[in-house]
């Protein structure tokens, strides 16, 4: 909210300037976004009255007016603007000015015609977009005078970031009971006189939603002239508010508004029919607004409509057929009070944010209707003329809204502050922002003003006063702790552990939304049961990610067009099935060459078993040695024969692979990366390790070089050494797995070295043969193998 | 004198020997079984005692000399020959070492991890809520019922089943609160969501909330922890300025500017020229959010806090573009892997 510091002053006189201001309002929860001039600097610009108008004699549009400045003798200036005319009061840039935009005026001859200045329109002054003409700024200014002081552009405007709960502060009313309340200084309403009525004329208003809306104040104006316009001073309060003079009676209803905060709404009397309902609205009703659109109805909207039907949605804007137009002389004026929960969230549902909704929705002052009324009566008759009929009130006049009063104790303020209060300068402070107080000791009893919807709780009363204090009045203080407060615990991983050890082997860290596209989803995932998302930015984020691979690959594919020719990434976060569960997952991918480019590395791809070394380094960090399988398997985004199922304690935990094929073009990739995926809850459990004793005695290697088919598993040949081998064998280390020349085709020979040691006495070469003769015996049952000779 | 003849002649070839096979060869000549000085020995039986004895004694000390200079020489082939392997084998010291490189973590989980160990210190555990949350806990228990204005300032993504997207960590306040272990200090740090996307907003970010409840907790404990907090985090001394603001889920609520990292409050362009940053939004937890959550507020009172995750990380390692930390551009990512 915008509010002219000159416009405040006639309300409290704060003794502040514009800075001080904006830093005590900031400081107590008014935030000032920013204190700017109200208009850009003009240099000698003076009100000028047009004494003659000539045709100039080689240019039909321009005219050679003799122009008053009050420097004695008449200026001549010559205009292009249609509407100088003699005796029009205007705006004279003399020469030597500067206009905004760094515009030197400077003597100079237009067609052969001198001329000595400028008349100037609202936009060349830096005063709004008015461009038609040059400005007519009507009686009571004195030829001569600055401009600046003659429209008080001298001034300041603070931009204000009002909170939701301040819904009375949107309003120069509002801001001066908070700066008298912070300064000390009193607040000085000017007086609203009563306007009498003189003519009879009333118009039926019945308010069938006497709930949300109690009170409804109206009023009839006749004969008011629809070709007045707004003065100056009153389009510059507009102007500098951030608004547009529309002409009198919008503007008059507009500044009452940004006065006193009472958002009022006018009507041509002539375009309403029968009498106002104030009603909630009926199925299938529509109702085309002010700005054209058409909007259906639905039975929890609050409407103002006539015999005809609706004609504005309450509190929030009018509808076009009822508006005022440039042809109105009589008018119909609605100053009413809306429950703020009749009207929240309707604007926001029509797509609209208007000054009225936003001012209804937090909540407006329900004893303001009538004075509101009668300061828009005495504007527009000073303005545009009219005869007023009397002022209507329809409903409970006065406090629609009850108030309750708020028991508290200075105590309690004490507590939950941590600050030490004195009694009277807590009564003193509440008092000033129009609390009624009863004091019995420490104990208060509270009534808040009826403008403030935003005080309900003896909570609410400790803001107010802390705000008043000064927060910067609270000195910290450290709270006494429990030592070792936090748990802690081993039984799970800490992140920054398996983070770092993926960091540490290579891998970047990245962060992707967890939204994607449904197609890269689809492709990546398999999966068609997805969850989306009803309003998402774009159908780049459309649909919640079911794993983190769609957002690696991307990732992946940005920076492999970036020309990198090895990149290794990873991720981590949630991942969200189509039941909306959410799970932890921890993926890798890896591309490109094995190693980086260097001197003494033979360069090859990076293939599954660099990535599945990466991932059992992960998974032992988890106790997991051993209740870890790869299972061959099958995924859709993954080549048929390099894929992995990763299970741990018999439960699926994740996957790895190489891309398949079939997808390297979608990323516009010329090898493939391989990936993995893993469930962070189930891969990171840990115990703490448990001491086993170390062996005194020697180890004994045996080799064995098989011969097996094809079809079988390194986990079939484990398994079967290890149930044939006990308690004596401690590693099996596989050196080579061979096919090719030698050897049957269908068949392999795998080699490995069986470590064998007893915890208990040193294992002999006796024991250490027949205990290979009976893990070769086992495997030749298990596996069809046999001794490679 | 045959015998000085035969030591001297040894003695010489000794000396020429050019590797450690031909000293062997000259050894095996003189005193091997079947050499010269052994030769000798056998001469020792045709002599009397006496001249046994007096024979026997030169050919001793023949033997002797002729040992201490085989082995002299042979410690002498011997440390040239490893001079010269030391010399063949050098190697380019200043040649990179082989293998890995390392990687990191990004910027903003390494924030959120230094948060999570400076609140740790404090006291704090860690908790965690969904990102896909229900109305309840992001906004009605939050005291934000349904129409309420303050729900326009979240831009909330929806999913058809009126699920949403949580738009702070604040519902984490009140999955912690409903485990009804007090008193309670945790943080929660995590992923939240508004339909947002422009120069300075991105439509995923990080949060992370802090929530402090006990029977004695006041708004000067809430501006000790916050101000120790930021001089830790920032790792000096930073002015904290606590403004009144409003948040529906406490009371009272306070914005929080710190003096301004980069220029000491002097005023640059990230401080817009104020000297001040806003970073923190904090206060004393609203009775309703209490009583929502199923605590007694007449008994157990709080203050919590909520900054965000990346604007931290922004502001320490001066980051000026948010977009940058989910583009995954390796050339940015790298820039943190130090430390």
């Amino acid at each position: 909210m915008r509010i002219s510091t000159e416009w405040l002053k006639e309300w409290v006189d704060s003794g502040w300037d514009a800075r001080q201001l904006a830093e005590r309002l900031t400081m107590a929860g008014f935030e000032v976004e920013s204190v700017e001039p109200a208009t850009p600097a003009m240099g000698e610009v003076v009100v000028a009255r047009i004494l003659s108008c000539e045709p100039h004699p080689d240019a039909s549009k321009l005219q050679v007016c003799q122009v008053e400045d009050g420097s004695g003798s008449p200026v001549q200036v010559v205009c292009g603007a249609a509407n100088a005319r003699p005796g029009l009061v205007t705006a004279l840039a003399r020469v030597g000015a500067t206009l905004p935009g760094d515009v030197q005026i400077s003597a100079a001859r237009l067609r052969g015609v001198d001329s000595f200045g400028m008349l100037c329109s609202a936009r060349e002054l830096g005063l709004g977009e008015g461009h038609a003409g040059i400005l007519e700024l009507g009686n009571g200014y004195q030829p001569g005078d600055s401009l600046m002081k003659a429209l008080a552009l001298d001034d300041t405007i603070l931009e204000l970031s009002i909170t939701p709960n301040r819904g009375d502060a949107l309003s120069v009313l509002g801001i001066a009971r908070e700066v008298s309340a912070i300064s000390g200084r009193p607040l000085a309403a000017p007086p609203v006189p009563r306007v009498a009525a003189t003519l009879p004329d009333v118009f039926d208003v019945q308010l069938e939603a006497g709930d949300a809306c109690p009170t409804f104040v109206g009023r009839v104006i006749r004969g008011v002239r629809p070709d007045a316009s707004s003065p100056m001073w009153l389009q510059e309060r507009l102007r500098r508010a951030g608004m547009r003079s529309i002409g009198p009676v919008v503007d008059v209803t507009n500044l009452v508004m940004l006065e006193m905060g009472q958002p009022m709404h006018a009507y041509d009397l002539r375009r309403l029919q029968g009498g106002i309902r104030v009603r909630w609205a009926r199925p299938k009703e529509t109702l085309r607004l002010l700005d054209g659109r058409e909007i259906a109805l639905e039975p929890d909207v609050l409407l103002i409509a006539d015999d005809s039907g609706p004609v504005g949605l309450a509190g929030i804007m009018g509808g076009e057929a009822s508006g005022i137009d440039t042809e109105t002389s009589d008018v119909f004026l609605e100053v009413a009070f809306f429950q703020p929960a009749a009207v929240a969230g309707r604007a926001r549902r029509f797509g609209l944010q208007t000054d009225a909704s936003q001012r209804f929705e937090r909540g407006v002052d329900p004893e303001l209707q009538e004075r509101a009324m009668e300061r828009a009566t005495a504007l527009l008759l000073e303005i545009a003329g009219g005869e007023p009929g009397p002022t209507v009130v329809s409903g409970t006049a006065l406090s629609g809204i009850e108030r309750n009063p708020i028991e508290v104790s200075i105590g309690f303020l004490e507590r939950r502050l941590g600050l030490q209060l004195q009694a009277e300068q807590v009564v003193d402070h509440l008092v000033s922002l129009g609390m009624q107080v009863t004091q019995s000791g420490t104990d208060l009893r509270v009534l808040p003003p009826s403008f403030r919807f935003d005080i309900a709780l003896p909570e609410d009363l400790s803001e107010e006063v802390a705000r008043l204090y000064g927060y910067d009045q609270i000195n910290p203080v450290d709270a006494t702790v429990g030592q070792l407060a936090a748990a802690s615990s081993e039984a799970r991983v800490p992140a920054r552990r398996y983070l770092t050890l993926l960091a540490d082997r290579g891998y970047q860290e990245v962060i992707s939304y967890a939204f994607t596209a449904k197609e890269e989803q689809v492709r990546m995932t398999g999966e068609v049961g997805l969850v989306e998302l009803a309003n998402p930015l774009s159908a780049e984020l459309a649909v919640m990610r079911l794993s983190l691979w769609p957002g690696l690959m991307a990732t992946l594919a940005g920076n492999v067009r970036r020309q990198r020719d090895r990149v290794r990434l990873f991720e981590h976060g949630r991942v969200f099935a189509t039941d909306c569960s959410e799970r932890n997952l921890l993926a890798a991918v890896a591309w490109g060459q094995a190693l980086p480019e260097q001197w003494s590395s033979e360069r090859r791809e990076v293939d599954f078993y660099d990535l599945k070394c990466d991932l059992q380094a992960l998974l032992e960090l988890g106790n997991n040695t051993g209740e870890v399988r790869f299972a061959p398997a099958s995924h859709p985004a993954l080549h048929p024969g390099r894929t992995a199922r990763v299970i741990i304690r018999e439960n699926p935990a994740g996957w790895i692979g190489e891309l398949h094929p079939a997808l390297l073009q979608a990323y516009d990739m010329r090898s493939a990366p391989v990936l993995f995926e893993i469930d962070i809850d189930l891969s990171f459990m840990s115990e703490p390790p448990v001491y086993n004793g170390i062996s005194k005695y020697p180890s004994v290697r045996r080799d064995l070089a098989l011969v097996v088919p094809e079809s079988i598993l390194l986990d079939q040949i484990l398994e079967s050494v290890s149930v044939s081998s006990g308690s004596a064998l401690k590693e099996v280390r596989v050196f080579d797995v061979y096919r090719g020349p030698g050897l049957e085709s269908g068949f392999k020979s795998v080699a490995m070295g069986l470590i064998l040691q007893k915890n208990e006495g040193t294992l002999t070469d006796q024991e250490a043969d027949s205990l290979v003769a009976s893990v070769v015996a086992r495997l030749g049952s298990d596996c069809s193998a046999r001794i490679r000779n | 004198m045959e015998l000085e003849t035969l030591l001297e002649g040894f003695l010489s070839r000794i000396a020429a020997s050019e590797d450690l096979a031909a000293l062997d060869a000259v050894r095996v000549e003189a005193l091997g079984k079947k050499g010269a000085v052994t030769a000798q020995m056998k001469a020792l039986a045709s002599l009397s005692p006496e001249g046994r004895r007096e024979f026997g004694a030169r050919i001793n000390v023949v033997k002797e000399r002729l040992g201490d200079a085989i082995e002299a020489r042979r410690a002498a082939l011997e440390a040239a020959q490893l001079a010269q392997q030391l010399a063949a084998g050098k190697i380019d010291v200043t040649l990179p070492g082989r293998g890995q490189g390392t990687g990191g973590i990004h910027p903003v989980t390494r924030t959120r991890l230094r948060i999570e160990e400076i609140f740790a210190g404090a006291g704090f555990s860690v908790a965690e809520g969904p990102e896909i949350e229900d109305d309840f806990h992001n906004f009605e228990a939050l005291n934000i019922p349904a129409d309420h204005p303050a729900r326009a300032m979240h831009d909330t993504f929806y999913f058809p089943d009126g699920r949403l997207l949580r738009t702070h960590t604040s519902p984490v306040q009140i999955r912690a609160l409903r485990e009804g272990k007090l008193p309670l200090r945790v943080i929660a740090p995590g992923r939240v969501y508004r339909c947002d996307s422009d120069l300075t907003h991105t439509p995923m970010f990080h949060q992370v909330e802090g929530l402090v409840v006990d029977e004695q907790v006041s708004f000067a404990n809430l501006k000790a922890m916050l101000a120790g907090f930021v001089e830790q985090f920032f790792e000096r001394p930073r002015k904290l300025r606590f403004r009144p603001s409003y948040f529906p889920f406490t009371e009272p609520s306070a914005e929080v500017d710190i003096q301004c990292v980069l220029c000491d409050g002097a005023g640059c362009r990230t401080c817009k020229g104020t000297g001040w940053l806003e970073v923190l939004g904090c206060g004393m937890v609203h009775p309703n959010v209490l009583s929502a959550a199923g605590v007694d507020p007449e008994r157990w009172q709080g203050y919590a806090f909520g900054m965000g995750i990346d604007r931290m990380a922004m502001l320490r390692y001066a980051v000026n573009d948010l977009r940058l930390f989910f583009e995954g551009d390796l050339d940015f990512l790298r820039q943190f892997d130090r430390g």
